[in-house]
């Protein structure tokens, strides 16, 4: 096995860290970004394509190694972005339980301190996101949305750049590591 | 059955959460119903927020932008540069003043030539989503705000309403994917369905390859989607060629070129009349339209009681129900009560009836009728 891949799979040769957040950084961070999402984008509009709600489901999802929390986490901002959005609830619920679902469970494999590898990530569940809700929006709703490949994968990679410094600074908000 | 649960505790609990939100969708679906009380609970959480952001930027933004460029003065000059500071800051003030007086000025000079009862809304927040293109505006249900009631600019129809809740309403722009509009062009007089693209223009479908259609060419609202009233500008054909299935036309929408500020909400809409081609409806001739030939122009302080020449098609609509309405002495667009029969013509000695204004409103021999107003 080689130097980086032992470096970004530690969970082979050591035991996996769990990182703890203050109750209230649950709730006010994905609100914060929630936020971000609704008001931001009508001063600035080009940050519109910014997905930040994702982003924290993704961060803590990785962040706490548990499926079933990532599942939780990724279903409470998704409800959340629906409630403000113009879609029927459960279409960014679905979406984001299963991204921080398949997050956490990534997570308990790699060594998501990685700056490298949460790049990775983000890029990789922002299509996954983007991708999944068009399927939905298709098959669930009917609704005949077009999927940009392209401009969806120019945006995933602007999603990353501003992940890996999004994530350092949340990483400032840890506690505890076990 | 426990052994199996625990053994797959997070597939367990993936696939409940999964299906407990795929039966939420269901019963949406099927029910066409929305899950009105988490919504409302989260605009109604989200809204005083949304207006204080808009309270503290319009409000103080200019003052703080004073303000440090106030703590960069030398020490020598501070007295006198202060003064400049007040006066710089006086100005951007009054200039915003002027700026937002302006908007109020067009949006309430439209407001009045328009036959529908409309509300002038403020822009608030955007939706959420990237490249959501819904937004949320200051007026809800308790303002008489309803699901389905159009939005519309001076400059032309911005979208429809989408979700009311008691402090603000969602409005679906006319760009979103999904949101759809009956439209009619404006000299050729084709018929079609303007279609959200996601992007910022909009397709215009149903138009057949033989149907004449320029580029450059008004589209205006036909009225048949029952949502906007007839006669509203759209926006004007940028592209024009021929498809397999029909005619492929994109139009790019006038109200949406700017940024979006304020809107007018039609609560109770009239149908107007689209305008002849030989009048521009651009933005920038949308509000008063030119006189007709040998007509004089009229003062500006007769725009919002508007008589005679120098008046748009709705303008003389609106004096033509008006004059009816008074003929069986009802004051029309005042009371919900009764309805004038819009069938029965005025007697000529009915008051305010000046020649020019009870010509019919369309001189061109293959213009639409007049159209009776259509409560929306």
């Amino acid at each position: 096995m080689s130097e980086f891949t032992e470096n970004l799979i530690p969970g082979l040769t050591t035991k996996s860290k769990i990182s703890r957040f203050r109750p209230a950084s649950y709730v006010l961070i994905p609100l914060a970004a929630i936020l971000f999402q609704v008001y931001v984008p009508r001063f600035v509009e080009y940050l519109s394509y910014l997905e930040l709600p994702l982003m924290v489901t993704v961060y803590f999802a990785i962040m706490r190694r548990q499926p079933v929390a990532g599942a939780i986490i990724g279903a409470a901002i998704g409800l959340a972005q629906d409630s403000l959005s113009s879609h029927p609830l459960g279409m960014f619920g679905i979406v984001m339980t299963l991204a921080g679902y398949f997050a956490a469970s990534i997570s308990q494999r790699f060594d998501v301190e990685n700056s490298a590898l949460r790049f990775i990530l983000s890029f990789f569940f922002f299509l996954f996101h983007q991708v999944f809700f068009w399927v939905l929006a298709r098959g669930l709703l009917g609704q005949n949305l077009d999927l940009l490949v392209p401009q969806k994968i120019i945006f995933a990679f602007l999603n990353s750049v501003v992940a890996v410094p999004l994530f350092l600074i949340l990483d400032r908000l840890k506690i505890e590591d076990r | 059955m426990e052994s199996f649960l625990s053994r797959y505790r997070n597939l367990s609990v993936l696939l409940l959460l999964i299906v407990a939100q795929l039966l939420l969708l269901a019963y949406q679906v099927k029910a066409g119903e929305d899950v009105r009380l988490i919504r409302v609970w989260a605009v109604t959480a989200v809204t005083p927020l949304a207006r204080g952001i808009e309270w503290i930027r319009g409000g103080t933004g200019g003052f703080f932008s004073g303000y440090v460029f106030l703590r960069d003065v030398q020490v020598e000059n501070q007295r006198l540069r202060q003064e400049v500071g007040q006066l710089r800051l006086r100005t951007q003030f009054l200039s915003a003043e002027l700026a937002t007086a302006d908007r109020a000025k067009a949006l309430l000079a439209f407001r009045s030539s328009l036959p529908s009862k409309t509300l002038p809304a403020r822009v608030i927040g955007t939706g959420t989503g990237a490249n959501a293109r819904v937004v949320y505006v200051d007026r809800g249900s308790t303002d008489g705000v309803m699901k389905g009631m159009a939005a519309i600019t001076p400059e032309g129809i911005v979208g429809k309403v989408v979700a009311a809740y008691p402090t603000a309403s969602l409005v679906q722009l006319i760009t979103e994917q999904g949101s759809v509009a009956g439209v009619i062009s404006q000299k050729n007089r084709v018929r079609g369905i303007l279609k959200g693209q996601g992007s910022a223009n909009c397709a215009v479908e149903y138009i057949q390859n033989e149907d004449k259609l320029e580029a450059g060419e008004w589209f205006f609202t036909s009225g048949a989607d029952r949502i906007f009233p007839r006669g509203l500008p759209v926006g004007r054909v940028k592209m024009v060629g021929e498809g397999r299935g029909g005619k492929e036309v994109i139009v790019a929408p006038s109200a949406l070129q700017a940024g979006l500020e304020e809107m007018l909400i039609v609560l109770d809409g009239v149908h107007g009349l689209i305008p002849d081609p030989q009048t521009p409806a651009s933005s920038d001739v949308s509000i008063l339209a030119p006189p007709p030939d040998g007509a004089s122009t009229q003062p500006a302080s007769s725009a919002a009681e508007p008589s005679g020449a120098g008046l748009t098609d709705a303008d003389r609509l609106r004096e033509k129900y008006k004059r009816i309405g008074e003929s069986q002495g009802i004051e029309f667009g005042a009371s919900p009560g009764r309805v004038a029969d819009f069938n029965r013509t005025p007697t000529p000695e009915a008051p305010a009836a000046k020649p020019e204004a009870a010509k019919p409103e369309v001189a061109k021999p293959n213009a639409p009728k007049p159209v009776p107003p259509v409560k929306q």
